[in-house]
């Protein structure tokens, strides 16, 4: 994508013209509620911040925000901050997506049997 | 829809349908929330009971809590000025605890109203009210609010005086706003717990105004 001139990027949107705000609003599911404590346990300890959390947001563009959900952005943005500390490889995080993958064809089911 | 596997009607324990990929088959997303977390705790970074107990915190946060402030600030002048002055120290009093956030109260009054936004992402005094409302997220909300506020707030039902001032407060990662709404008519004598039961969510917002009695 060609740059603002004004150095403005897609995220810092006020201002600009949309449509109807919507009115839909719903409870969160228990992995969503996961992400958002994780992200958090996270800022607490110290591992990575708000803005490094932001900071992967933004980053993954315009595309991310319209196609993903709030907490599907989310939990990839805790994945690349866990990445570049180190805490864990992409080695290892590919095998255990696969593990989790395998358990089972529903959240329940893949959150339940590694536990 | 598939929906044997539950012995609920589909909606959640406060009344609200889960969002639709609860139910549905495995996502890449919720896949990698199990692997992440997994691998946090087995690398020492969190324990299962920790993650627990963060959520089981973030759940017993709700508008209530606000609104118990708010119904404070209305019954006590003196507890108002400390409100505005400094919001996070004056919620610490009453107990609730905004985080490392500076929060600031901002205060409706018969010539002006304040609405929040937050048009960089999604900054909401979440310590106070519980986790933003989908809309508070939306491309929609966060670009038009500061935009065209007026309109906004008609389509949540608010039609403001034209002589009435609007103040639209941005929210930041490390700034959060919350709303004093005017007291409503008709309310005096009520106590503190009957008057914050008049305290709505989207009135701290800005995007309401109180009930009625």
């Amino acid at each position: 994508m060609i740059p603002d001139p004004t150095g403005k990027r897609w995220h810092d949107m006020g201002g600009d013209l949309a449509g109807p705000v919507p009115g839909d609003d719903h409870d969160f599911a228990l992995w969503e509620k996961r992400v958002d404590a994780l992200v958090i346990l996270s800022g607490l300890k110290g591992v990575f911040t708000v803005d490094g959390l932001r900071r992967v947001l933004e980053d993954m563009g315009e595309d991310a925000f319209e196609t993903m959900t709030y907490y599907e952005r989310w939990v990839a943005s805790l994945n690349q901050n866990m990445l570049e500390q180190g805490v864990y490889t992409v080695a290892e995080l590919g095998a255990r997506i696969e593990a989790v993958q395998a358990r089972g064809t529903t959240y329940g089911e893949a959150t339940d049997a590694g536990a | 829809m598939p929906h044997d596997h539950h012995d609920h009607d589909g909606l959640s324990p406060s009344g609200h349908p889960y969002r639709a990929d609860q139910d549905t088959g495995l996502s890449y997303w919720q896949a990698m929330e199990i692997a992440v977390r997994e691998l946090m705790v087995e690398k020492g970074i969190v324990t299962e009971a920790e993650v627990a107990a963060q959520i089981d915190a973030m759940d017993a946060r709700s508008p209530a809590q606000g609104a118990a402030v708010v119904a404070r600030a209305w019954v006590d002048p003196a507890f108002r000025d400390r409100l505005l002055a400094d919001g996070s120290a004056a919620s610490a009093e009453m107990g609730f605890d905004v985080g490392p956030m500076r929060l600031i109260a901002v205060e409706n009054t018969e010539d002006v109203h304040n609405v929040v936004v937050c048009t960089l992402c999604s900054c909401y005094p979440r310590n106070l009210l519980g986790l933003p409302p989908d809309w508070y997220k939306s491309r929609a909300y966060r670009s038009r609010t500061v935009r065209e506020p007026r309109k906004v707030l008609r389509e949540f039902g608010l039609e403001l005086p034209e002589a009435t001032t609007v103040r639209v407060h941005d929210s930041t990662a490390d700034m959060r706003y919350i709303v004093v709404p005017a007291r409503p008519a008709g309310t005096e004598g009520m106590d503190e717990a009957a008057l914050a039961a008049l305290v709505t969510r989207d009135s701290m917002i800005g995007v309401g105004v109180a009930k009625a009695p």
